[in-house]
């Protein structure tokens, strides 16, 4: 028997008005803004869990998100989580009763780091994932709101150990060094957060090749890998990811 | 086919009612004693804390009726914690319908357990066509203790039971709901006892 919980793989789709934004490349796909199609197409695929990002910018847009949340939760069965514009625990009661099985936190921490404690004694530490962007200013690692646009005086290693002690289920790290660059994940700092947290540990920012998942996996000690273009564009298929990390000995659901 | 999801507040029901919804079962969700006890089966599902849990379920009066049902009862993730003797989390006493206790893992490994890992040493017509070690979808801290009454074993810092039975009761610790056409080949197994 396989004596090991696998590492997952988890595509990443951002989310406008209740449509997929960037560009996706599948070809057997009806309709590729349609998040309920691409979502049932990556379950397929092997994904373990999908996260959809809310990047409206209008109240309008953001209540179009509970009308996807629960068309993904009736035609998708694997797990998925959203982020996106959640400040409160009536947002997460909204978002979990339409069918998401985690919600993740940003800023809405930052700003109030008493939310996490809320939420999770409210809903549980399962479903709150707190998502942290950072990058490294003269060695140290700083947090960062807005898409990596405005610094706090945070330091990564300092705040994720907080939100752990405040009941966060799940931390998800995007180095906003290496997000966009596809030249690999910030391993380094993820072995720091895996090594010094005891909750699971999402690599997020900077995939491009196969062997940058097997570096985050071994060298990054991350417990699942997340992307977006390298799997929406095709250049990676999933299966063909998932045989070459069994091939180098990461546990992987196939 | 009458299907009931006892709705006592503690979870995402929802999943697990559309989970049924795509096997073509419309299933209701209740907390109506007479309504649970006319069900053909029963779904006792549950996420969130043992304690605030089982208070629920007391206020409603629904501690008394669960272990006096009938017919096939499949408790899922907490819902099978809760069908248990007793829990370390909360300090709480469960249905004791299953003679186990439930306990945390401890920080040698990351908690909660999240994700994908192996069902084994299947035993139980809930598993009929699921091939040994089939990949199924956890997210826990707790959990039950290798017993004479597990059905399924999973491996996480060491053995545990990850399914239970005792006659007509059913519990699993993982989510059929999320666990993709494996989880609902389980749901459907479940149907059909």
């Amino acid at each position: 028997m396989t004596d090991m919980l696998t590492k997952r793989i988890i595509p990443c789709l951002d989310i406008k008005n209740g449509r997929t934004v960037k560009g996706v490349n599948f070809v057997d796909l009806r309709d590729a803004g349609d998040p309920v199609e691409l979502a049932k197409q990556y379950a397929l695929k092997g994904a373990d869990e999908l996260v959809f990002l809310d990047i409206s910018a209008t109240l309008e847009g953001r209540k179009t998100m509970h009308d996807m949340v629960l068309k993904v939760a009736e035609h998708v069965n694997i797990p998925f989580t959203v982020g996106g514009g959640i400040s409160s625990i009536e947002d997460v009661d909204a978002l979990l009763k339409c069918g998401a099985d985690k919600i993740s936190i940003n800023s809405s921490a930052v700003k109030r780091p008493e939310l996490v404690n809320e939420l999770a004694n409210k809903f549980g530490s399962q479903c709150v994932v707190v998502a942290i962007d950072a990058k490294n200013v003269d060695g140290n690692w700083i947090v960062h709101l807005a898409g990596g646009t405005i610094p706090t005086k945070l330091n990564l290693f300092d705040w994720a150990k907080e939100v752990e002690q405040r009941g966060a289920g799940e931390i998800l790290f995007t180095s906003m060094d290496n997000d966009g660059t596809k030249d690999g994940f910030a391993n380094d700092a993820l072995a720091k957060l895996s090594e010094e947290l005891n909750i699971p540990i999402i690599a997020s920012g900077g995939a491009g090749t196969i062997q940058h998942f097997v570096d985050t996996f071994k060298k990054g000690k991350a417990d699942a890998a997340l992307a977006a273009s390298v799997f929406h564009f095709g250049e990676i298929p999933i299966s063909e990811l998932k045989e070459a990390l069994k091939e180098n000995n990461i546990a992987v659901r196939l | 086919m009458k299907l009931v999801i006892i709705n006592y507040g503690a979870g995402n029901i929802k999943s697990i009612q559309f989970a049924f919804k795509r096997l073509g079962v419309d299933a209701i969700l209740s907390n109506n004693p007479e309504e649970i006890k006319a069900a053909d089966k029963v779904i006792f599902p549950g996420v969130g804390e043992a304690n605030s849990a089982m208070k629920m379920l007391r206020a409603s009066g629904l501690d008394a009726l669960i272990p006096t049902l009938k017919q096939p009862v499949l408790g899922i993730c907490l819902g099978m914690q809760l069908m248990c003797k007793s829990s370390e989390e909360g300090n709480t006493k469960g249905l004791s319908i299953f003679n186990v206790a439930i306990k945390r893992f401890s920080n040698a490994v990351k908690v909660p357990q999240m994700g994908w890992n192996t069902i084994s040493d299947l035993k139980s017509p809930l598993f009929k066509d699921i091939k040994e070690d089939a990949f199924m979808y956890l997210v826990h801290s707790f959990y039950a203790e290798a017993c004479i009454e597990q059905i399924a074993t999973t491996n996480y810092e060491f053995n545990y039971a990850s399914a239970l039975q005792k006659d007509n009761f059913y519990g699993v610790q993982f989510h059929p709901e999320k666990s993709s056409v494996v989880g609902e080949q389980i749901l459907k197994n479940f149907l059909a006892l």
